[in-house]
């Protein structure tokens, strides 16, 4: 640098992109240098650090002093109770797929046609979502309680003897708590499609009716294809949200009764409490079916966007 | 130019001082100047005890000029499971904390956190007497308690009359009688929160006393060696006593202290009798009542003898809360500690109600009368063992636990419990 600034000035000049590009690399490290320092330091590391613990029998106390390989992860993939909540997880994420998908696009459907107090039905779907997912998950454990309010409203209609314990059935949890997912978070996936349909062209639509389609015609062949993009986004969302559900599991049942509702998340925390060895191996799993699965997806997502709708007119 | 590169230099040793700044900001404990901070965690969130830890930390401060005594009050579960354990192994560790007996203990000495307190503390480790023994690590004192307890059964005793049970059951099968008595006045025998698992995981371990010898229990818990067959028998007493569906209707998903569904929250509203629990719980139960008081109708009485076992019956189940000082701690936390462990200031703990105190020169301060019927149980005990999972430590806990609420739903056998016992030693 001092080389540069005692250098005479007509020299100078045809160095100047090559300068530029010294001082545009140092302006890219000054401004990308902090953030890259807190996600190396915050995100990359603990995750690095993680696969690191989870090779040893640690108690979370001291140093790290007995390595044994691969034995928590054995350990894990031989316990029932983890293996159920992997299932639990993957229930959650195909039953969202299968009923909140259709179920959002049906609702979005309905309203982006005119009608009246489309405006309250729009704010009204969304509560749920903004809600605090603690006291959205307290006010269903009140309300499903043995004694809440569920059951009250059963008896008082004199459908008493549909009442039961709703979180405490092993049989029912895991349905309960899907019932419960949905409605919280149904209204962001309504939201989603909203604003895929509010890009569907209105000229496609009325061509569509020109040419003599009715209205299931037109949403089938144009507005679906078109919405695929959004569909996708939130298939996407919909899946890293069920793998790594913890929350509301935790608020309302913490995994139980008997493991019916555990997730790999909550087991995580139960099993790693004393065990942080343990826990980074669950942690580790946790990350690597995560990976795997939002890679495949983006990978058949990708390939779905290269033959989608827009592309095929070309195609033919 | 030159200048655009000075700023651009400066602004990049800001940002580096700046990184280096948050990444100092863990220092020792002590404040500025002379001064001297002494950070003291527990668990009491509400008053009379918060109140009590807060007036002694002044009092404290009062006595002893250029002390200042930081405490804070954290839930239970938060404290215990996560921020102690992540101060201790930061490097910055309150000076004074509650500390656990059994494994938890043993675990935090191993590596080095806690201070031996053996010297320091000789004559108050006397005076105490054999109730100091959980907080000892091979031969060391670790931490002082300053509550101990035994777990038995709290009743309601307005439901006891109406159902007609004139007196409270002394056998397995008087209990089983007072169980379907309770259910013919129709209120739920007994609550227990096998939501939160270990309320659940305690009626095993009172199964496990009365199924195992002392001897057994003895050599088990250290040996980490359950091959007895009496670790099994605990679980085939446990399924016969749940045949008789003593427990409140979904107890798989009751938590045990927190709201009204609670186990707590049902005793407190009267719609449960019985509940099988720590000393604690007269001030858990009278969080929960409509005037926050501990309700008059609320009795105690000890776990029932179990016919068939091979278990000493006066032997007892219970456990209590110390406090350890971490080795970096200024030297007036010992003397802090010293003024906690007082006959003075354990007979105001025992006079407020919020447990047993662990110096038996404070037992006569008790004026509960269900904490005086505790204090005679203790006692009258020819052993007390610690809690199973606070005595195995903190990895047994959920896994232990876990396996026992599964017998609670019928999905696990008496053999899982012990599977799950011999898996996690294993790992260990």
């Amino acid at each position: 640098m001092t080389q540069t600034t005692a250098a005479p000035a007509p020299v100078e000049a045809p160095r100047r992109p090559r300068r530029g590009g010294v001082r545009q690399r140092l302006e890219i490290a000054l401004f990308t240098g902090p953030a890259l320092i807190v996600f190396l330091g915050f995100v990359i590391l603990p995750v690095v650090l993680a696969a690191y613990y989870s090779l040893f029998n640690w108690n979370g106390l001291g140093p790290l002093e007995r390595f044994i390989g691969f034995d928590n992860y054995i350990r894990a993939l031989n316990d029932p109770a983890f293996l159920r909540a992997i299932g639990n997880n993957f229930t959650i994420l195909i039953l969202s797929i299968l009923i909140q998908g259709p179920l959002a696009i049906g609702v979005a459907l309905l309203l982006n046609r005119r009608m009246r107090g489309r405006a309250i039905f729009r704010a009204l779907i969304f509560v749920p979502y903004v809600l605090a997912e603690v006291i959205a998950g307290l006010a269903w454990k009140l309300l499903l309680s043995p004694r809440g309010g569920v059951n009250g409203l059963l008896e008082d209609i004199g459908l008493g003897e549909l009442a039961q314990p709703w979180l405490a059935n092993p049989d029912i949890a895991l349905g309960v708590m899907f019932v419960i997912l949905t409605w919280k978070y149904l209204g962001f996936a309504i939201l989603l499609m909203l604003a895929g349909l509010q890009g569907v062209p209105q000229e496609l639509q009325e061509a569509a009716a020109i040419d003599g389609a009715n209205w299931w015609q037109t949403q089938w062949r144009i507005t679906l294809p078109l919405i695929a993009p959004t569909i996708r986004i939130w298939i996407f969302l919909s899946m890293i949200g069920s793998l790594q559900l913890f929350d509301m599991v935790w608020v309302t049942t913490k995994g139980g009764p008997v493991g019916a509702t555990n997730t790999m998340a909550v087991y995580m925390l139960q099993n790693g409490q004393g065990a942080p060895g343990y826990g980074s191996a669950i942690a580790v799993i946790l990350f690597a079916i995560s990976l795997v699965v939002a890679l495949v997806f983006q990978r058949t997502a990708m390939r779905r966007d290269l033959a989608g709708a827009l592309t095929s007119g070309e195609d033919r | 130019m030159n200048n655009r590169t000075k700023r651009l230099g400066a602004l990049i040793a800001a940002s580096t001082v700046a990184l280096l700044g948050v990444a100092g900001c863990t220092g020792p404990s002590s404040g500025d100047g002379d001064e001297v901070k002494i950070v003291w965690w527990h668990n009491a969130t509400s008053d009379p005890l918060q109140g009590l830890w807060a007036d002694v930390a002044a009092e404290f401060e009062d006595a002893h000029p250029g002390v200042k005594v930081e405490v804070t009050g954290y839930q239970n579960e938060d404290l215990q499971r996560t921020l102690i354990p992540n101060a201790l192994q930061s490097g910055d560790a309150p000076d004074l904390f509650m500390v656990w007996p059994g494994g938890e203990v043993r675990s935090q000495a191993e590596a080095g956190y806690l201070r031996d307190l053996t010297s320091d503390l000789s004559a108050e480790i006397a005076e105490f007497g054999g109730v100091v023994k959980p907080w000892e690590v091979d031969g060391k004192q670790y931490a002082m308690p300053f509550s101990f307890g035994i777990t038995g059964i709290w009743y309601n005793t307005e439901l006891f009359a109406q159902a007609g049970i004139t007196s409270t059951p002394t056998t397995l099968p008087e209990l089983v009688t007072a169980v379907e008595k309770l259910k013919g006045i129709g209120v739920e025998p007994i609550a227990v929160g096998a939501g939160d698992l270990w309320p659940a995981g305690h009626w095993w371990y009172q199964f496990a006393l009365n199924a195992c010898s002392t001897a057994t229990l003895q050599s088990a818990i250290p040996d980490l060696d359950f091959s007895d067959p009496c670790w099994i028998k605990a679980g085939e007493m446990l399924e016969d006593f749940l045949a008789v569906e003593p427990f409140n209707k979904g107890f798989l998903a009751t938590p045990a202290q927190t709201g009204a569904d609670s186990s707590n929250g049902l005793m407190a509203a009267g719609v449960a009798a019985m509940e099988f629990m720590g000393p604690w719980n007269s001030g858990t139960i009278g969080a929960l009542t409509e005037d926050g008081e501990v309700p008059e109708w609320l009795g105690w009485f000890p776990f029932p003898s179990v016919p068939g076992g091979a278990g000493d019956p006066t032997i007892t189940m219970g456990g209590g809360d110390g406090w350890g000082i971490s080795v970096d701690a200024p030297e007036e936390t010992v003397e802090l500690l010293k003024y906690l462990s007082s006959a003075e200031v354990q007979s105001r703990f025992a006079a407020i109600g919020s447990g047993i105190p662990a110096n038996p020169g404070a037992a006569s301060a008790l004026t509960d009368e269900n904490l005086k019927s505790i204090a005679a149980g203790l006692a009258g005990s020819s052993y007390v063992q610690l809690w199973l999972d606070s005595a195995l430590g903190p990895a047994f806990g959920n896994p232990l636990n876990q396996a026992i609420v599964n017998i609670f739903g019928g999905t696990g056998t008496p053999e899982d419990v012990v599977k799950a016992l011999e898996d996690t030693a294993a790992a260990q």
